[in-house]
């Protein structure tokens, strides 16, 4: 891993956040296992570093966020509450979205966590309206607009990068190349796999980076972070990263699109036991440490499911809450 | 001609490989059909048997791929495109809509689009708002479209048939919640089922119940309970939005007297609400009882099973409804 400037209690901080972040999916997991979630949940196990580094480069609660459906990771490292996203996760009455939204649709605008959307490439634009937002009113905001491999073909997105250059709407675009959208791989669906390249029609600067070593995502993530918020115009980026579990939890057929040796080669690309490496390596951290920050987070993920379990079902009457500010529909059947 | 008991899913498969067999110009195309079997596995076994060149895997890209499979039918192939899901193809409307319906009479007759758009549409379980969708209302509003919605597997075998023979772009739309139901089918056959005729699922004399797709069976269910109170109920399941098979659903009702019309799509502007117009124009001296309907809540599906169930319309809805008409 890369030497650095990071201070211990930043290293540690990193570490934690992963940590965290893969007891939570773990939990998510269970709770699709065990019926208490439904529908589609997909989980952030392999891809850790990336919004890790990424998040922690930005002014929290001033920038913006945005990402598809894999958005369990994202708000937490905004400071969203993890018994409201599991509870929401759950479609319980206390989730962010009062169950209306579920593993799909978590939102915190609260916290410039924009969600949380289910059409592929659907939600690029949406991220760039929010830069536009941002400058129309000359704030210097960030908006991070996280898509994967497969969304970076759609139509959507490439029209996305045409006004974005052309309007200098400071955004960063952030392809998480997992190698995979769903049961395709990533030859299979694109023309050029070198996604990066996405932003040299449009002028817009452009980078292939790395995803699995959380200092160094940190450290590409604050130079280009700075950069995009001082000269307030977009940027586009390739995170090589890589999805360890199924496509969702419901994907049970991983064989189906890659192999056991595959699957065996990539775990050494692990980001967490890298880091362990790393903090062992320098000194930083023991291994007894280390195995009690784990242990810490695998209560706290217990806790947090039990509490957002102790939440009720939202009371059918709700139904018709939210479709307007301001009216309710036609009712009934 | 070996008759095999098969489910919706299977039955699907099994008329797509003897099409596919049987004209070179049919071939498939959507997102994770071949390598990966196909989301609901309608297409599974497909890519090995037939190749990349047939069974083609696309990105993400609805409108493009539909838009290019437009374009290959115009010159005479037979594309059948899988939607992975219904909803997804709101992306592709402009193509659907603005392109596919209108290239015949556009062309004053000298271009055809004999095109197949199938997959699964209407609420699954817990899908949440941006995957539920009941897409067939929008796509049988559109004249230049083909509609159909079977709810059986023989059915789904039949109008596949239809669908891939037929010289216009097809909407085929298949509910989630059907793919396992089971049917017995007359493989190689060429059984089929023409577009524009309804099915009398089931007689009764009292009230007619029409429905397609998944919500004929709930109307089953709720005909069997109703009976048992003595109410005995017509069920017709339409199977063909567009053409619509108005003689047997008006014929019903002259038998009935009383109408409900049931579907899954929301219930405000729904093509229900369009088959309970035509009734109330054409049956009116025939009518006991005004037209009723039961839809889907106007809102946007919610995530949480609570709610998403007091969305879906249940055979207790149909039951109320049609007591309330007698
Ligand atoms: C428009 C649209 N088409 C299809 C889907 C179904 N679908 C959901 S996720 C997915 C794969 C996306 O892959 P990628 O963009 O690489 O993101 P990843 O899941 O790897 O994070 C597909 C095909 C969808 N949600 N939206
Ligand atoms: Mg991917």
């Amino acid at each position: 891993m890369k030497p650095n400037q990071e201070s211990p209690a930043d290293l540690e901080l990193y570490y934690r956040q992963m940590v965290q972040i893969r007891a939570f999916e773990n939990r998510c997991n269970a709770v699709y296992r065990a019926g208490k979630a439904g529908g589609y949940l997909h989980v952030y196990i392999g891809m850790e570093a990336t919004a890790v580094g990424w998040i922690n480069s930005l002014k929290i609660g001033w920038d913006y966020v945005i990402t598809a459906y894999r958005d369990h990771a994202h708000p937490m490292l905004m400071g969203s509450d993890p018994v409201k996203l599991m509870a929401e996760i759950m479609g319980r009455k206390d989730g962010y979205s009062h169950g209306k939204g579920g593993s799909m649709h978590l939102y915190d605008i609260e916290k410039g966590f924009f969600g949380g959307w289910g059409i592929v490439g659907g939600h690029t634009p949406l991220g760039a309206g929010l830069a536009f937002g941002s400058k129309y009113k000359g704030e210097d905001r960030v908006t991070l607009n996280f898509l994967g491999d497969g969304a970076a073909n759609a139509g959507v997105f490439f029209e996305t990068l045409n006004m974005a250059a052309l309007w200098e709407l400071p955004c960063i675009f952030i392809i998480e190349n997992n190698e995979f959208a769903m049961g395709t791989r990533l030859e299979y669906h694109a023309a050029d796999t070198e996604l990066a390249k996405r932003g040299y029609p449009f002028g817009m600067k452009h980078e292939r980076l790395d995803g699995m070593d959380v200092l160094q995502v940190r450290q590409d993530a604050k130079r280009i972070v700075d950069w995009v918020r001082k000269n307030q115009k977009p940027y586009l980026v390739e995170v090589m990263n890589y999805r360890f579990a199924g496509h969702g939890a419901a994907d049970n057929d991983r064989q189906l699109y890659r192999t056991k040796e595959e699957e065996d080669k990539a775990q050494h690309r692990d980001p967490i036991e890298r880091m362990e490496h790393y903090l062992l390596k320098n000194n930083v951290m023991s291994e007894e440490k280390m195995e009690a920050i784990r242990e810490e987070y695998e209560t706290w993920a217990d806790e947090v499911m039990e509490k957002a379990d102790a939440s009720p079902h939202p009371d059918p009457s709700e139904v018709y809450d939210h479709v307007y500010t301001d009216m309710e529909p036609e009712k009934g059947h | 001609m070996p008759t095999v008991n098969l489910t919706y899913r299977e039955a699907l498969r099994a008329c797509i490989i003897e099409e596919m067999e049987a004209d070179q110009n049919v071939f498939l195309m959507g997102e994770d059909i071949g390598r990966y079997q196909g989301t609901f596995r309608v297409t599974q076994g497909l890519f090995d048997k037939f190749g990349p060149k047939r069974i083609i895997d696309t990105p993400i890209v609805e409108p493009g791929f539909t838009g290019i499979a437009i374009g290959a039918a115009m010159t005479g192939l037979r594309p059948v495109i899988e939607m992975m899901t219904m909803s997804f193809s709101i992306l592709a409307l402009d193509q659907i809509i603005n392109h596919a319906a209108k290239i015949h009479y556009m062309t004053g007759g000298q271009a055809k689009v004999p095109l197949v758009v199938r997959g699964p549409g209407g609420a699954a379980n817990q899908l949440s708002a941006q995957h539920s969708h009941s897409m067939e209302g929008w796509y049988a509003h559109t004249p230049g479209l083909k509609v159909v919605a079977p709810a059986t597997a023989e059915d789904a075998y039949g109008m596949l048939r239809t669908a891939i023979h037929d010289d216009n772009p097809v909407i085929f739309t298949e509910n989630p919640g059907l793919y396992g139901v089971k049917g017995d089918i007359e493989l190689n056959s060429g059984f089929s089922v023409p577009f524009g005729k309804a099915r009398v699922a089931r007689q009764g004399t009292d009230v007619s119940l029409i429905a397609y797709s998944r919500m004929v069976s709930v109307c089953e269910k709720a005909a069997e309970e109703l009976e048992a109170q003595g109410i005995k109920c017509e069920v017709i399941d339409v199977r063909s939005l567009l053409p619509l098979d108005t003689e047997t659903i008006f014929g019903s009702v002259a038998k009935t007297h009383r109408a409900v019309v049931v579907y899954e799509d929301w219930k405000s502007g729904s093509f229900g609400a369009e088959i309970a117009a035509r009734i109330g124009e054409q049956c009116f001296d025939e009518l006991d009882a005004p037209v009723a309907r039961v839809g889907g809540l106007n809102v946007p599906m919610p995530y949480s099973r609570v709610l998403e169930l007091e969305c879906i319309p249940n055979e207790a809805n149909v039951i109320e409804a049609v007591q309330r008409l007698s």
